[in-house]
């Protein structure tokens, strides 16, 4: 009997902290992802669309994971700094500036992890300390 | 005895209920200011309303072509005011415009008006590529400029503030209403471009003033 119950408080707490350990990490993804979407609706949603969708050959959606992915060094520097010229997204190619919104390292680390989990279906945080290295390096 | 009454009375208020349903179902308001006059017609005196309706107006188009409210007439058509390159509201309004746009596009009896508020910039070639990269494909949505007291006029006439100033979003500042205009010129709606729900009530109000609608 007593055997029985160590072996089910062992295997609790090791259930637990595993679990504990998992929600970790996914309660920081979803921490960004809320405070991601404060910054989305104020700063994106207007061109960009409630689901990302982008507006005609105006402006670009933000469901091509794809560019998402091959760009995604300078993503930070484009969401602070804006851009402007020529760039193809999602098959076609849009030639309009984006204005600069100089939002913060942590509001772009936000906002990047809303645009992966919420808008696209990743599953990962984008991390501050990317954010901040990428930050340093714009052209 | 007393059961007849109450009957009659019951029947009259379902009646009166209904007829109250049945009005605000099928015609919108009027708006804008309204006075009386009195006219004499077949030689009897009598009183008609005359509503605020939108002024004569020659505009530029986005083709460099002179257009005027002759072309709007016998049409119905939603107004706005907005700019190419409006941080703030304009693309959700414009988004949400261009969708009914797509469902009444080849109705003859509707038409568009987009007024550029930004007179320096916003010049035809601009407003072209504007439309060409929204998705317009025909002449039933029109976009115009003019001079700034051409444009803010017309706004005032349409009841939509607008006005140029430093600190707002892109040097302008306005409002998003997309304005009903029915085919005599008359103010019969207004909704926020970027609230959806009353984009869905433009949506739900803009039949009742085509032809197929009940009267």
């Amino acid at each position: 009997m007593r055997i029985l119950l160590t072996t089910g408080i062992t295997i609790g707490v090791i259930l637990s902290i595993l679990i504990g350990c998992q929600q970790e990490v996914d309660i920081k993804t979803a921490q960004y992802a809320v405070n991601g979407q404060k910054v989305y609706r104020t700063h994106c949603q207007n061109c960009h669309g409630e689901k990302g969708e982008g507006l005609g050959n105006l402006y670009p959606p933000l469901t091509d994971t794809t560019f998402l992915q091959t760009h995604r060094q300078e993503l930070a520097c484009i969401i602070k700094h804006g851009t402007s010229g020529e760039l193809e997204v999602a098959g076609k190619k849009f030639n309009n500036t984006m204005p600069a919104s100089n939002l913060s390292a942590i509001d772009i680390a936000y906002v990047l992890t809303y645009i992966n989990t919420k808008i696209n279906k990743g599953k990962n945080l984008y991390p501050l300390e990317e954010v901040e290295k990428n930050l340093k390096n714009c052209k | 005895m007393r059961s007849i009454t109450k009957f009659y009375c019951a029947t009259g208020l379902l009646l009166g209920l209904f007829s109250c349903k049945n009005n605000s179902q099928t015609s919108l308001p009027i708006y804008g200011e309204r006075e009386a006059v009195e006219k004499t017609v077949d030689g009897k005196q009598i009183v008609d309303t005359v509503y605020h309706t939108i002024p004569p107006f020659k505009l530029l188009n986005q083709d460099s072509t002179m257009i005027s409210d002759k072309d709007f007439e016998g049409k119905v058509y939603i107004a706005n005011f907005f700019f190419t390159h409006c941080p703030s509201i304009c693309p959700t309004m414009n988004r949400n415009l261009l969708k009914i746009y797509q469902q009444y596009k080849d109705n003859e009896e509707v038409r568009f008006l987009s007024h550029s508020i930004d007179f320096k910039y916003d010049q035809p070639y601009v407003l072209k590529d504007y439309a060409n990269k929204l998705g317009v494909t025909n002449n039933h949505w029109q976009f115009v400029s003019g001079t700034k007291a051409e444009i803010y006029g017309l706004a005032n006439q349409y009841l939509v503030y607008t006005a140029e100033d430093k600190n707002a979003p892109g040097g302008y500042d306005h409002q998003g209403y997309l304005v009903l205009i029915d085919k005599d010129k008359r103010i019969r709606g207004a909704y926020d471009g970027t609230n959806d729900e009353q984009v869905k009530k433009l949506i739900n109000d803009l039949p009742l003033l085509l032809s197929g609608a009940k009267k």
